[in-house]
C-alpha cells in the first residue's frame, strides 16, 4: 500500500456531532478502542457512522503488552471483532503494562528495559498480531520512574520492532516528558529510535507537576514538542500526524489550528527535501 | 528481580503503598491510579453523588477503591460493585444503593447488545397461545424498597428531590434500551410477577392464566393485554420463539 502523509485528530465526545454533521478537514480520526469494545448501542452505531465518513485508527489502552502473565485472549477476541467491523487505518497500544494477578490498574505502567521484559513484550506483541491478523503500532510511553535495565527505551524499541515486525506510534510529547523526567536528550532518542518503523505520530501537551513533568494531554502542543516534531520529521517516511487531547477538550477549531501548524511544518520539511 | 515480581510489587504499592515514603514518580502513578478510578465513578454515578453530597461520595469512592481493586480490562466493569459498597456504607438509607443501581443499570443498557424489537406488526402474526416472550438483552429488573425513581427524576431535572421514603407496597424497577436511549419504569408487584413468569420461559397463554387466577377473567385478561401492549410499544420485547 502506498503511504502518504495524513493529518488527523483524536475523536472526543464534545466533537462527535461536528464530525457527523460536517465534513471536518482531517484525513483520519483516532478513537480509544476500549470505548467502543461494547456489545452494542449508540457507541457502536456512532463509530460505524464516523467510519462511513473518515478513516479510523483504533488506539488502545488496555492490551498490556508488558504483562509478565501474557495477553488477555478474551480482550484480543473482542478487539478483533471491532477491527473486523471497522477496518481501521491502524491498531495501536502502548509499551507498558496494566495488569498482574487479576489486578488491572487502568494506568500505563512502566517497564524495565531488560532482556526478560523484551522477551515478554515480543511474545505478547506476536500473540496480539496473530490474534488480530495484522501488524500493530506500539506507542512509546511517558514515564515517571526508570528502572535499572540493560537497554535504553530507544534500544528496546529497535529490538521490539526488529523481532516482531510491529510499527511505531511515536508520541513526541511522551519523548519530551520522559527526557525531562529522566535527564536524557530527546534528540538523541529521536535520532536513535527505529525511524523506518514509525507510521503514526501523536502531538500533545503536558503539565508541570510538583517534581516531574506530567503527561496530562490537556494542553496545547508546546513549542518544545513542535521543535522535536520538526527535528524528527525529515528522518521519517510519510506518516500520519495527529493532535491528541484527552482532557480540557477545546473547541474543534483550536485543534484544527494545531493540525494546520503540523501540516505547515510537514510542508516545509517536504520543500526542503525536494 | 523478575518482571512478574516487579509488577506484583508495583501493583501492591498502587493499591495501598505509603506515598509519603515513596519516590516522586511512584507518587504520580499512585495518584493517577486513584484519580482515574474516582473520575470514572464520579462520571458514572453523578445522581448518587448529588444525592449524598460531594464529601460523602468522595469517602465512598475511597472506601470502594480500598475494598475492591479493579480487575477487568474495561472500567465499565468496575462500576458493577459500587452499589454494593454504598449498601454497606449506608445500611439505613437503602435509597442510596438503589439510586446507584439505577444509574448503573441505565449505563449498562446504553451499551448492551443490539436486538431487533418485536413490533406491533410482528405481533399480529404470532400464535399467542404458544408464544414465549423474550425480553430485550438490555432488560434488567430489581425490586426496590424506596422512592428511588422519583429521586432520580428530580435529580436529573435539576430539581430539589423529595425526601427519601419507603414505598408502601412491593415495587420493582425495570430498565431497558429503546431506540438507543436507556429507559426505566417503576412497576407494581402484578406486572413484576408477569415479567418473572415470562422470563422463566412460561408461554404468554400461561401468564394470562396466572393473572386471571389472581384477578378474575375480565380484569386478568385486561391486565395481560395492557402489559403486552405496553411492552411492545416501548420495545421491551424481541422476537418470541414458538416452542
Amino acid at each position: 500500500m502506498q503511504r502518504h502523509a495524513r493529518f488527523g485528530l483524536g475523536l472526543r465526545k464534545p466533537h462527535y456531532a461536528a464530525f457527523l454533521e460536517h465534513r471536518v478537514a482531517v484525513d483520519f480520526v483516532e478513537v480509544i478502542s476500549e470505548n467502543f469494545m461494547v456489545a452494542g448501542g449508540r457507541p457502536r452505531e456512532l463509530l460505524r457512522e464516523v467510519r462511513a465518513r473518515y478513516p479510523v485508527a483504533l488506539h488502545g489502552v488496555s492490551m498490556s503488552v508488558g504483562s509478565a502473565e501474557g495477553v488477555d485472549r478474551a480482550y484480543l477476541a473482542r478487539l478483533r471483532a471491532l477491527v473486523d467491523e471497522i477496518e481501521p487505518l491502524f491498531v495501536s497500544d502502548h509499551l507498558c503494562w496494566t495488569r498482574v494477578d487479576g489486578f488491572n490498574s487502568h494506568d500505563l505502567l512502566p517497564l524495565p528495559y531488560t532482556e526478560e521484559a523484551l522477551d515478554t513484550v515480543c511474545a505478547n506483541v506476536d500473540a496480539a498480531q496473530d490474534a488480530l491478523g495484522r501488524t500493530m503500532l506500539i506507542e512509546n510511553p511517558s514515564s515517571y520512574v526508570a528502572f535499572d535495565g540493560a537497554m535504553t527505551e530507544w534500544e528496546f524499541l529497535n529490538a521490539l520492532c526488529a523481532r516482531t515486525g510491529c510499527g511505531l506510534l511515536l508520541d513526541v510529547n511522551n519523548v519530551f516528558v520522559s527526557a525531562v523526567n529522566h535527564g536524557f536528550d530527546a534528540r538523541v532518542y529521536l535520532d536513535a529510535m527505529p525511524a523506518d518503523r514509525v507510521r503514526q505520530i501523536h502531538l500533545a501537551g503536558h503539565s508541570q507537576g510538583a517534581d516531574l513533568l506530567i503527561d496530562t494531554h490537556d494542553q496545547p502542543v508546546p513549542a518544545s514538542v513542535w521543535d522535536l516534531y520538526a527535528h524528527v520529521l525529515p528522518t521519517l517516511g510519510p506518516v500520519a500526524t495527529m493532535i491528541e487531547r484527552d482532557d480540557a477538550i477545546p473547541p474543534l477549531h483550536e485543534l484544527l489550528a494545531e493540525l494546520s501548524a503540523a501540516r505547515a511544518i510537514a510542508g516545509r520539511t517536504e520543500s526542503l527535501a525536494a | 528481580m523478575s518482571l512478574l515480581a516487579l509488577q506484583r510489587d508495583f501493583a501492591a504499592f498502587l493499591r495501598d503503598g505509603d506515598a509519603d515514603r515513596a519516590a516522586a514518580g511512584m507518587r504520580v502513578y499512585q495518584n493517577n491510579y486513584r484519580a482515574q478510578l474516582c473520575a470514572f465513578l464520579e462520571d458514572g454515578f453523578a445522581r448518587t453523588r448529588d444525592w449524598i453530597g460531594e464529601a460523602a461520595f468522595e469517602d465512598a469512592m475511597i472506601r470502594h477503591i480500598q475494598r475492591l481493586p479493579p480487575s477487568s480490562w474495561t472500567l465499565d466493569a468496575y462500576a458493577r460493585d459500587f452499589p454494593d459498597t454504598l449498601g454497606l456504607l449506608y445500611p439505613d438509607d437503602p435509597e442510596v444503593a438503589e439510586l446507584a443501581w439505577l444509574e448503573l443499570a441505565l449505563a449498562e443498557a446504553f451499551v448492551g447488545a443490539d436486538a431487533e424489537p418485536l413490533t406491533q406488526a410482528d405481533a399480529r402474526n404470532i400464535d399467542w397461545d404458544e408464544a414465549v416472550l423474550h425480553f430485550a438483552p438490555t432488560f434488567d429488573l430489581r425490586v426496590v424498597a424506596t422512592n428511588v425513581a422519583d429521586l432520580w427524576a428530580a435529580l436529573a431535572a435539576g430539581e430539589t428531590p423529595p425526601a427519601a421514603a419507603i414505598l408502601p407496597d412491593r415495587h420493582a424497577l425495570i430498565v431497558w434500551r429503546q431506540a438507543q436511549v436507556s429507559r426505566f419504569r417503576l412497576i407494581d408487584a402484578d406486572e413484576e410477577h408477569a415479567i418473572l413468569l415470562a422470563r422463566s420461559g412460561r408461554r404468554f397463554a400461561e401468564i394470562c392464566e396466572a393473572i386471571v387466577a389472581l384477578h378474575g377473567e375480565e380484569r386478568g385478561i385486561e391486565m395481560a393485554g395492557s402489559y403486552l401492549g405496553r411492552w411492545l410499544a416501548t420495545e421491551m420485547l424481541v422476537a418470541p420463539a414458538i416452542e
